[in-house]
C-alpha cells in the first residue's frame, strides 16, 4: 500500500516537472514572440485611446487566461494518461 | 525587462514566480491575493496605482483559470454566482465613491488601514476558532476514519446554528440552490456579496479573505463549493475594477499578462490540491491570509510608506 502511494507520489512529481520544463519554454517562447509583438501596439492604443486600451486589456487577460487553461489542461492530459487531476 | 506603458524595469522571471506563489494561493482559498501582489508589484518599482490597477487585471486572468479548474471539479455554484453579481457590483461602486469621499476629507489612508486591520484581525480570529472546534468535534465523532474525495467535500462546521437560523428566515423571494444543497432568501444572498463588493471598493483587490467565509459561515455553502464561487465572483468585481483603472491609466497590461504566465499553472495547482483537503483543514490553513494582510498594513502604518 504505501509502496505503491511512493512509486505513484513519485511518477506525480515526475511528471509535474516535466510539465513545468515544457511550460517553461512555452511561456519563453511567448516573452519573445507574442509581448515584443503585442508590446509597440499596445503603447500606441493607451496613448491614444484609453478607453479602446481598457476594453483591448480587459479582453487579452481573459483570452490568455482561456488559453493557458486549455494549454496546462493538455498537458496534465498528456503526462497522465488521460486523467486531467 | 521593459515595460513602456508603466516606464518600468523588471526582471520577467520575478513577475512569473510571484504570480505563481499568488495562483496556487489562489486556487486552493479562492482569494485573489491582492495583499500581497500589491505589495510585491510596489517592491519591483512599481508606482502605487500601477501595482493595485495590475494586479486587478492579473486577479481576472488568474481567476478565470482556477474557477475554470472548480467549474470542472463541480465546484462552482453558477447559479449562486450570477445572484451574487447584483450586490457585488453595486457594494464596489459604493466602496469605490466612499474612498473618494475620505480622500476628499483628507484622512483615506489612516481610516482605510485602521477598517482594514479590523477586519483582517476579526476574520483570522473566528476562523481559528470555528475551524479548530469543527475539527476537534470531528475528531470526537471519529471521522477520521472516513476516506475519498465524496467524504472530504462534505462540510461541517461549528457555527452551523447561526447559519441554519439564517437559512429558516423566510423573506420572498426564496432561492434554492441545487448545486450547494441550499435553499436561502434572495436578499441574504444579495447583502452578502454587497459586503464583498463593498470591501472591494474600499480596500481593493478581490475582496476573497470577506467573501469565502461569508459564503460559508452565513450562506452556508460548503467549502469547496465557497472556494469556486468565490473565484467566479473575483472575476465580476476584479474585472470591473481593471475596467475602471484601465481608464484612469493605471494598468500595465503586458506585466500583468506576463505575471499570469506563471499565476495560470499555480491555479491549477491549487485547484487541484482542494480535492485532498478537508473544508474545516481549507479554512484553518487560511487563517495566516488575512493575518499577511493585515501586518503590511501595521507596517505601512507605523513606517508611514508603503511595502
Amino acid at each position: 500500500m504505501i509502496a505503491t502511494r511512493k512509486r505513484e507520489g513519485r511518477r506525480t512529481l515526475g511528471a509535474f516537472l516535466v510539465e513545468l520544463v515544457l511550460y517553461s519554454l512555452l511561456v519563453t517562447a511567448y516573452f519573445f514572440g507574442v509581448l515584443l509583438f503585442l508590446g509597440p501596439r499596445l503603447v500606441q492604443l493607451e496613448m491614444q485611446h484609453i478607453r479602446v486600451y481598457a476594453v483591448v486589456a480587459i479582453l487579452l487577460i481573459i483570452g490568455q487566461a482561456i488559453l493557458l487553461e486549455a494549454i496546462t489542461t493538455g498537458l496534465l492530459r498528456l503526462l497522465r494518461g488521460g486523467r486531467s487531476e | 525587462m521593459y515595460f513602456p506603458i508603466s516606464h518600468s524595469h523588471i526582471n520577467p522571471i520575478y513577475l512569473v514566480v510571484t504570480g505563481f506563489v499568488i495562483g496556487v494561493l489562489g486556487g486552493f482559498f479562492g482569494v485573489g491575493g491582492s495583499f500581497i501582489a500589491g505589495p510585491a508589484l510596489r517592491a519591483m518599482g512599481l508606482d502605487w496605482n500601477f501595482a493595485v490597477g495590475t494586479d486587478l487585471a492579473h486577479i481576472v486572468g488568474k481567476s478565470v483559470v482556477a474557477a475554470k479548474r472548480h467549474r470542472a471539479l463541480g465546484n462552482v455554484d453558477l447559479r449562486l454566482g450570477l445572484i451574487m453579481t447584483i450586490g457585488t457590483i453595486g457594494g464596489a461602486e459604493i466602496g469605490a465613491q466612499l474612498i473618494q469621499a475620505l480622500k476628499r476629507a483628507g484622512n483615506v489612508n489612516f481610516i482605510v488601514s485602521v477598517v482594514s486591520i479590523a477586519v483582517y484581525l476579526s476574520i483570522s480570529t473566528f476562523m481559528i476558532w470555528e475551524s479548530w472546534r469543527t475539527l476537534a468535534k470531528s475528531n470526537r465523532s471519529d471521522l477520521r476514519k472516513q476516506s475519498g474525495t465524496a467524504k472530504i467535500k462534505e462540510d461541517q462546521s461549528a457555527f452551523m446554528h447561526v447559519t441554519k437560523a439564517l437559512q429558516r428566515l423566510r423573506i420572498w423571494p426564496m432561492i434554492r440552490l441545487p448545486t450547494s444543497g441550499v435553499t436561502i432568501s434572495f436578499w441574504i444572498i444579495v447583502l452578502v456579496s454587497f459586503i464583498g463588493g463593498l470591501f472591494s471598493g474600499f480596500l481593493g483587490g478581490g475582496a476573497g479573505y470577506i467573501r469565502m467565509p461569508s459564503l460559508v459561515y452565513v450562506l452556508g455553502i460548503p467549502t469547496h463549493l465557497a472556494v469556486g464561487t468565490d473565484l467566479f465572483e473575483i472575476i465580476i468585481s476584479a474585472g470591473y475594477g481593471t475596467l475602471t483603472h484601465a481608464i484612469k491609466g493605471n494598468v500595465d497590461i503586458l506585466i500583468a499578462l506576463v505575471m499570469h504566465t506563471g499565476a495560470a499553472i499555480g491555479a491549477q495547482i491549487g485547484a487541484i490540491a482542494t480535492q485532498y483537503f478537508a473544508g474545516p483543514k481549507i479554512r484553518l490553513a487560511f487563517v495566516p491570509l488575512p493575518l499577511i494582510g493585515a501586518a503590511i498594513v501595521i507596517y505601512t502604518l507605523l513606517s508611514g510608506h508603503k511595502l
